[in-house]
């Protein structure tokens, strides 16, 4: 296998593969006003491995990696890279010094080919046409070196999201880039195309390359990584071996804590269909179907897992079972009521009053408003409940009592009812959320994402609450893209793809690959 | 026959004529929001730039010195817009509209100051204007039926800025698909975020486009009062920036389809100054603001029925923060 030979040269000069830095990050300090976002952080990656960095949401992994990679500046401590004393102060000069970047949210140009992405920025002729020939050349020897294939002149837009990921790494490597960053890059994926992202991993570990993974997930770093730096309000708690440690204890290293990974449940007993979907078939914006003829049904005392990649049509499917989104065909019930039918579109509120809880997947679009304090978002769709009305303006003093109370029940930090929504962190706002639609003790409940970030330490007590309320008998219905999280949760896991339920198990018979499967839309019984 | 097809020769004439300042300023908006900035200041760059062509023009008695002053003025805008809307995030819809309302005032303000006239400037005439061009070969043409009328009344007699367009337009459009330039152009206009972290600076991609932009709506404002018109008059634009960026906006941000709505515009402008004073049978005659009401009307019928799908830049209009 030979290696380009652009690529290789650099690295020939740095001998001793095995003791060579490729970066390290000294004394690295940040503040934001008053957060202290990285605290003094030491950091060694070394060359030709695979080095995982992992933390709760806002323990500063993020804000570390956008410092290597030119997005911030440290307020003080140094970079240096192969040993060198390196001045990052913009992505120009990251690339220039080796290091590439695969960002959460794609940096790719929707209505552009891969080519066209591929060397934006790195184009150095006049006429585009000329620089897209010479990139054709070298995308086919990077494609060929790597194993990664994408049609170098399909549309960005029109590929899926683990094709769009690839793109962003040949872009890296396009640059030439030693060191290549992935920030949560398992996010979107598939459980198959997180396999065939790992494999890439491992083909340009094998070739030289250095790779960082951010990541909250513990079993990938266990996975695919050699060496793992944990990460804890902004400053580094450790450094340890892959291969002598293990997902409790990383756990614990995250959280300052011990941690149960997994939620302790009893089997369901389901009673009474609660919610009942028959033929639903639901339409977006363009008339194109987003959920077809799919049927459903929830019973009370059990939590049913939708499973599936993002956009298969689960949202759809929320939005029209809490009033948001009209449909063309089908019928749904509420205790055996029927409660839409047909095109109309019922009323969410009057929905609500029916017992339907909705906790949104969408937080900060549909569950808050950020610019309110914290006892009006407490009240979101309740408003107009006497309890917190005089006869013309609404009591205010009630309204803050009873977020107090929500607050204290479903441990919202700082429990301060007057504080701004946005000044919440993820897991306090998602808490604050959950709080107000569990608390109106509805018979169904849909949650939609409900720990997209939130932090570990919040996770387990929102899996605990919701448990709870299974064991009170309410019927839960729970959309998610962590499959990890429906297999703790969910007693009964369907599997949603294009719009349709495709497979349908209990979680007891429940594995990993076979759900991968269903959510990449094969289904065995074909085969 | 004949008088039929002379008068079909004298309307797309005429909707040359009308169509040069509105093509480019369409290819202004489009070079502008491409790039991710909506201007609304169309109007005003243009307006900025009539006057300060024909104060120039009307003073050293040259047109030439008259454009390149209205291009200085309506870039300068541009900077303005940018600064304003680039370096501190403003809001686009504002600053372009600030700008408008500015120029509006400004304009025959300093008529009164600097020219003692009300809201206008001096006639131009001689060297201070534009004037038509008789192409050579129209004299030998004239003779042959077909090609010579149509040689002489809608290629050629046009003035020197007719044909500068011309040959402007498909360079702009060249500029925005075929080169580096035009391909970060069109990628900061969609994703911005994909541009910086390639290592290009946003913000002077955006001044850069806004520049363009500028230029262009200068060399418009420029025809208007010194080769359209032979001096400026108060809000001589009327509305010719808008309904560029309807133009734009019914061309879906696109070159080609762009040209065909300005000149459907322009067309329809020329047909209203020719229905003013027609007798319909049994309607009579129609008040001559209706005829001049056409092409707006055409305007908001046609964006709001038969714009279709129009899919504007995706960051058009928003304001670049690096962290969302």
């Amino acid at each position: 296998m030979s290696t380009t030979a652009s690529e290789a040269a650099p690295a020939g000069t740095s001998t001793g593969r095995a003791a060579a830095m490729a970066v390290e990050l000294v004394g690295v300090d940040k503040s934001f006003g008053p957060v202290h976002a990285n605290r003094q952080v030491d950091m060694a990656i070394e060359a030709g491995t695979i080095h995982g960095i992992v933390g709760e949401n806002g323990a500063g992994k993020s804000t570390l990696m956008k410092i290597l990679y030119g997005f911030y500046q440290a307020d003080s401590g140094e970079i240096r890279v192969k040993g060198a004393p390196v001045r990052i102060r913009d992505p120009r000069d990251a690339i220039a010094a080796g290091i590439g970047m695969v960002h959460q949210h794609f940096m790719l140009v929707d209505t552009f080919t891969v080519l066209e992405n591929l060397i934006l920025g790195a184009e150095d002729q006049f006429w585009v046409r000329r620089s897209l020939d010479q990139a054709r050349d070298e995308l086919i020897a990077i494609e060929r070196d790597y194993g990664l294939e994408v049609p170098p002149d399909a549309l960005v837009a029109e590929l899926p999201v683990g094709l769009q990921q690839r793109v962003e790494i040949l872009k890296i490597l396009f640059r030439g880039a030693e060191t290549i960053i992935l920030d949560e890059p398992t996010a979107v994926l598939t459980p198959q195309e997180t396999d065939e992202l790992f494999k890439i991993l491992r083909r340009l570990k094998a070739e030289g390359k250095t790779v960082v993974l951010i990541t909250h997930k513990l079993q990938e770093i266990m996975a695919v990584t050699d060496a793992v730096t944990v990460m804890r309000d902004g400053a580094v708690v450790g450094r340890v071996d892959t291969a002598k440690t293990s997902r409790e204890q990383l756990a614990e290293m995250m959280v300052g804590r011990k941690v149960l990974l997994r939620v302790e449940k009893t089997p369901a007993k389901p009673g009474a269909p609660v919610l009942s979907v028959e033929g639903l078939t639901v339409t977006d914006e363009a008339h194109q179907p987003k959920v077809l003829d799919l049927s459903l049904e929830v019973r009370a005392g059990e939590i049913l897992g939708i499973a599936g990649v993002s956009g298969n049509g689960q949202t759809e499917l929320i939005e029209a079972l809490v009033g948001l989104r009209g449909f063309t065909d089908g019928e749904v019930k509420l205790k055996g009521q029927s409660i839409l039918s047909g095109y109309q579109s019922s009323d969410p509120r009057e929905l609500r009053h029916l017992g339907l809880g909705h906790v949104p997947e969408d937080r900060l679009r549909m569950g808050v408003v950020v610019g309110f304090d914290a006892s009006e978002t407490a009240i979101l769709g309740y408003h107009d409940d006497p309890a917190y009305n005089g006869r013309l303006l609404s009591d205010r003093a009630k309204v803050v009592a009873h977020c107090e109370e929500l607050m204290q029940a479903f441990d919202v930090r700082p429990a301060d009812p007057l504080l701004r929504t946005g000044s919440f962190s993820g897991g306090n706002q998602q808490k604050l959320v959950l709080a107000r639609e569990i608390q109106r003790d509805p018979a169904l409940l849909l949650v939609g994402q409900p720990t997209r970030g939130v932090d570990i330490g919040a996770i387990e007590f929102i899996h605990r609450r919701l448990i709870e309320m299974r064991d009170a008998g309410k019927a839960i219905l729970l959309v998610s893209a962590e499959l990890e999280e429906i297999l703790a949760l969910a007693d009964r896991i369907v599997v949603m793809h294009e719009g349709r339920i495709v497979g349908e198990m209990p979680t007891a018979e429940a594995d990993r690959r076979k759900i991968g499967l269903l959510m990449a839309g094969i289904t065995e019984d074909a085969a | 026959m004949g008088e039929t097809f002379l008068l079909i020769l004298l309307l797309i004439d005429a909707t040359v004529r009308v169509a040069t300042p509105l093509l480019l300023a369409a290819f202004a908006g489009m070079v502008a929001e491409r790039s991710g900035v909506v201007d609304i200041g169309l109007e005003g760059k243009m307006l900025a730039g009539a006057f300060a062509a024909a104060a120039v023009a009307a003073v050293a008695n040259s047109a030439w010195l008259g454009l390149g002053a209205a291009i200085v003025v309506s870039m300068s805008f541009a900077l303005l817009h940018a600064y304003a809307c680039v370096t501190h995030n403003g809001n686009q819809v504002v600053s372009g509209m600030a700008i408008n309302i500015l120029v509006a005032g400004l304009g025959p303000t300093l008529a009164v100051a600097w020219f003692g006239l009300n809201g206008i400037t001096p006639a131009l005439e001689g060297a201070g204007r534009f004037i038509g061009l008789n192409l050579p070969m129209s004299e030998w043409l004239a003779p042959i039926p077909l090609i010579g009328p149509v040689y002489a009344e809608v290629v050629s007699g046009h003035n020197i800025l007719v044909y500068l367009t011309i040959a402007i337009l498909p360079l702009v459009a060249l500029l925005i698909y075929r080169t580096r330039f035009g391909l970060r152009l069109r990628a900061v206009g969609e994703n911005p975020h994909a541009v910086d972290t390639a290592g290009i600076s946003v913000a002077a991609l955006r001044y850069r486009a806004m520049l363009l932009c500028g230029f262009l709506c200068g060399i418009a404002g420029a025809y208007l009062s010194t080769a359209h018109a032979a001096g400026f008059v108060r809000d001589m634009t009327a509305g010719k920036g808008y309904l560029a960026l309807a133009a734009m906006i019914f061309g879906k941000w696109k070159p080609v389809p762009t040209v065909a709505a300005c000149l459907l515009f322009a067309f329809a402008d020329a047909l209203q100054i020719r229905l003013q004073g027609v007798v319909l049978p049994g309607i009579g005659e129609i008040p001559v603001q209706v005829i001049q009401a056409l092409p707006y009307a055409l305007t908001v019928i046609l964006l709001a029925g038969f714009v279709g799908r129009a899919v504007a830049p995706k960051a058009s209009g928003i304001p670049y923060v690096k962290d969302k």
